[in-house]
């Protein structure tokens, strides 16, 4: 599975009540959250990833709180992906189950800088910058996990096998 | 064979196999709970697989805390449905509002030593206070947790912490935890399983335990357990009038690490915002200007955290919005017969009960841009408690009622 686009980067703990304020949680909708993806940290965020993101952090991305609003969020606002040293385990699995592809990539935020375009292999766990002939080596996913996340999700990964 | 960890042996008896940590397992699963706020989503995640109704609904506890009593129209309308919901499911620990926040119905109720606990609520680690190995999942992992009866976890690395020695006067569960997250900062544990060996079982009381359990998510920790001993048990006869005999590790299981705290060296401490591990000393804040003062939450709504409140309180007046819920219907109940509410209303506190009020910033006190709030609550993200340009302080009892006290951030020793 490949997944390429432009980045965008962001810190260190990226908390959940930053990525969608608890005032949003009593909805699912994807559209609606989308419009308040990190609200507190960058009210045009939603706006810049909406052409299609990968967003590049540092650690514990996703720290704090179970809401699976934040991963529901994060896809419909047009990230594609996100690549980060150090996720929080709730946020890591949300992702996952809600088809947004996550990688845990060691150093990469010192690496990749804000704008370049990237191109990440999950089966091979590697994300490459062609303008800058860079190759990064992140942690692989289990053949089951990529599963999911080609799916679209864990629901819909389970209704496939169903068929 | 190698000696197992509690958080091992108790993943192999769920897995029915023997976890070497970093092993990817399925695990059948005790106990499951949600609330008002994840329970919607969980119900929608059902029914989009054709559940009309809730499978398996002898393993599930619910418990209204988030958006209660329903300041608005929308969240009334997902207590409605998760109401229905349950009634058609016939699940009976069902708790509506009232009854308390969930992580301490699940303590006084519920959780026994050696359970595996699935929560749809990250502070569900406060289970690990009794001896459960516990995570707080997102809705469609619980969903599905919920029509399996099972779910898969990583086996984390076992991390060992001793607490040798007593704590000093004022200084209580909140402090230490704080002490940890100064000392190993907030990534430290990521993917890690914490252990708690208490030397002298009478030095940490389960209200303590709970606050440290439930701050363990703080910590990023996979999972945090204190191993069973003698004031686990006296808990489970006080609270419910039964003892049990919980699992223990290995006398031989191994840790990755090993950390001993003397409770005696810890002092009072405080979270700086916006980060759980920005700790400081009373010194080194102390004197700012504070608007609102929150005790309560599943961090320290409990018995102890209000007897201190009233300690300090007594006889005087508070200088800010003072906010206190107690964290559920029981705590509120004997902080009722012991006099701390009378004391705390003298004082000018806000009393309510069973709700998670103003950590979240839903109502019952949301923070006003540019307010300092000082709170007992567990998290002082930007924007956490209301509005993004407020600054929230975490903190024990002790200070967030001298706080009050003085109007400024103080310890019980500033006041007069």
């Amino acid at each position: 599975m490949i997944v390429e686009g432009r980045v965008i980067k962001l810190g260190d703990k990226i908390d959940t009540d930053l990525i969608i304020p608890a005032k949003h949680l009593k909805y699912t909708d994807p559209q609606y959250l989308a419009q308040h993806v990190l609200e507190p940290l960058d009210p045009e965020f939603s706006k810049k990833a909406s052409k299609g993101v990968i967003v590049v952090a540092g650690k514990l991305f996703g720290m704090g709180s179970s809401r699976e609003q934040a991963a529901i969020a994060l896809k419909a606002a047009g990230v594609k992906m996100i690549l980060a040293e150090s996720f929080a385990r709730i946020f890591f699995r949300n992702a996952i189950n809600n088809g947004l592809p996550v990688m845990v990539c060691p150093n990469i935020s010192n690496i990749v800088m804000d704008g370049d375009y990237v191109v990440a292999n999950l089966s091979l766990g590697e994300v490459s910058i062609p303008e800058k002939n860079v190759v990064v080596k992140c942690k692989e996913l289990p053949e089951i996990v990529i599963r999911i996340i080609s799916a679209g999700g864990l629901i819909e990964y389970l209704k496939a096998l169903g068929k | 064979m190698r000696g197992q960890t509690l958080t091992e042996k108790i993943l192999s008896r769920a897995s029915g196999k023997t976890v070497t940590p970093g092993d990817i397992v399925e695990v059948s699963v005790d106990l499951i709970g949600f609330h008002d706020l994840t329970g919607f989503h969980i119900i929608e995640v059902l029914e989009g697989v054709g559940y009309n109704f809730l499978p398996n609904p002898e393993r599930l506890v619910i418990g209204f805390d988030h958006l209660v009593p329903p300041p608005d129209v929308r969240s009334a309308e997902i207590q409605r449905s998760i109401r229905n919901f349950a009634s058609r499911s016939k699940v009976l620990r069902f708790h509506d509002i009232g009854d308390g926040i969930l992580h301490q119905i699940l303590l006084e109720r519920y959780v026994l030593p050696g359970q595996v606990v699935v929560g749809a609520d990250s502070h569900t680690s406060t289970a690990g206070a009794l001896g459960a190995f516990a995570q707080g999942m997102g809705a469609t992992d619980v969903a599905a947790t919920i029509i399996t009866g099972k779910t898969w976890v990583s086996v984390p690395q076992p991390f060992k912490v001793v607490l040798k020695g007593f704590l000093k006067e004022w200084v209580t569960g909140k402090d230490v935890a704080l002490e940890i997250l100064r000392e190993f900062k907030a990534d430290y544990f990521n993917g890690m399983s914490v252990e708690f060996y208490v030397e002298n079982a009478g030095s940490l009381p389960m209200d303590y335990r709970a606050t440290i359990a439930n701050m363990g998510i703080e910590f990023n920790a996979d999972s945090v357990i204190f191993i069973p001993d003698e004031e686990t048990n006296n808990f489970l006869v006080r609270e419910r009038g039964y003892g049990y005999e919980g699992v223990l590790p290995d006398r031989d299981a191994e840790y990755v690490d090993e950390y001993v705290l003397d409770l005696r060296d810890v002092d009072l401490l405080l979270a700086a915002p916006y980060s759980v591990d920005n700790v400081k000393s009373v010194a080194e804040v102390g004197g700012l200007d504070v608007d609102m003062v929150f005790i309560g939450s599943c961090t320290n709504g409990r018995l102890s955290d209000l007897e201190i409140a009233a300690k300090i309180m007594k006889g005087r007046k508070v200088r800010t919005r003072c906010v206190v819920i107690p964290a559920s219907r029981k705590v509120f109940n004997r902080a009722l017969e012991l006099g701390y509410i009378q004391t705390l209303v003298d004082a000018g506190c806000v009393v309510t009960f069973g709700t998670c009020g103003p950590c979240i910033g839903g109502h019952f006190g949301v923070a006003g841009p540019n307010e300092v709030v000082v709170s007992t609550s567990n998290r002082n993200f930007k924007g956490r408690m209301g509005s993004p340009d407020s600054k929230t302080y975490l903190s024990g009892p002790s200070v967030a009622a001298a706080s009050a006290v003085m109007g400024k951030i103080a310890g019980p020793g500033d006041l007069q």
